[in-house]
């Protein structure tokens, strides 16, 4: 496969390139940050987005050097992009739920990071964890 | 030998993905919290995915797509699995 480089070939080494770039970023932001909530923002938004790119170049090298349509890709896309989101919300939501109760870090203490710790919720409303949500805890809908 | 630029980024991204995967296996070890080793255990399924893909490409088949599309729903529902059952005691109430 040597020669002169078609643009398919580069345009899908390119996003190659780009995507591991961003996974790679993704897990070193999962090492390096110092606390949980400075931490999920590393592979929660360059994982998906590196991951994304990569599809897309499998999506244009299968079509572009093979001229076959895959849209396996775009599924794979689609469903790691709306799924991204809700499970770093359970894992956040987690970590608020450790934090109130005391048992978060295994008893380590974490450093804060620039945010400082989470605010609490507006008035006497707590965050929906063990017990059933109380009334004005946001995302509640029945309550509001 | 000369490597095709096609084969020159897949090599880097292999590197570039498994090198991921061992930072992220270093957190999954390290904690220090239960909610940390969750996460990396979620970033891990999506490198693994990486991977997959990555494999399909080198090797010009689409049957690896299968694979990769199983493992990102039941690393979603792993996760979820994990988060309710720390959260609520319970996985479906």
């Amino acid at each position: 496969m040597s020669g002169p480089a078609s643009f398919a070939e580069l345009l899908a080494a390119a996003l190659i390139v780009l995507g591991a770039g961003f996974a790679l970023v993704g897990s070193w932001g999962l090492v390096r940050l110092p606390s949980l909530m400075e931490r999920l923002h590393g592979p929660t938004k360059a994982s998906t987005l590196g991951m994304g790119a990569m599809l897309v170049a499998s999506v244009v090298w299968f079509q572009l050097g093979e001229g076959e349509w895959t849209t396996h890709e775009l599924l794979i896309s689609v469903f790691l992009f709306v799924t991204a989101p809700i499970s770093a919300n359970m894992i956040a939501k987690v970590h608020l739920h450790r934090l109130r109760t005391g048992e978060a870090s295994g008893g380590a203490s974490e450093p804060a990071g620039p945010a400082g710790s989470p605010a609490p919720p507006p008035g006497s409303a707590d965050w929906a964890t063990h017990e059933a949500p109380h009334q004005g805890t946001p995302g509640d809908f029945a309550g509001d | 030998m000369t490597m095709s630029v096609l084969e020159g980024a897949l090599a880097f991204g292999f590197a570039a993905l498994g090198f991921a995967l061992a930072m992220n296996l270093w957190r999954l070890v390290k904690g220090p919290g239960v909610t940390d080793r969750i996460l990396a255990l979620d970033t891990m399924v999506i490198n693994t995915i990486g991977l997959i893909v990555l494999s399909g490409i080198a090797g010009g088949s689409g049957t690896a797509f299968e694979a990769a599309l199983l493992l990102a729903m039941v690393g979603f529902v792993g996760t979820v699995a994990y988060a309710k059952f720390l959260l609520r005691g319970d996985i479906i109430e």
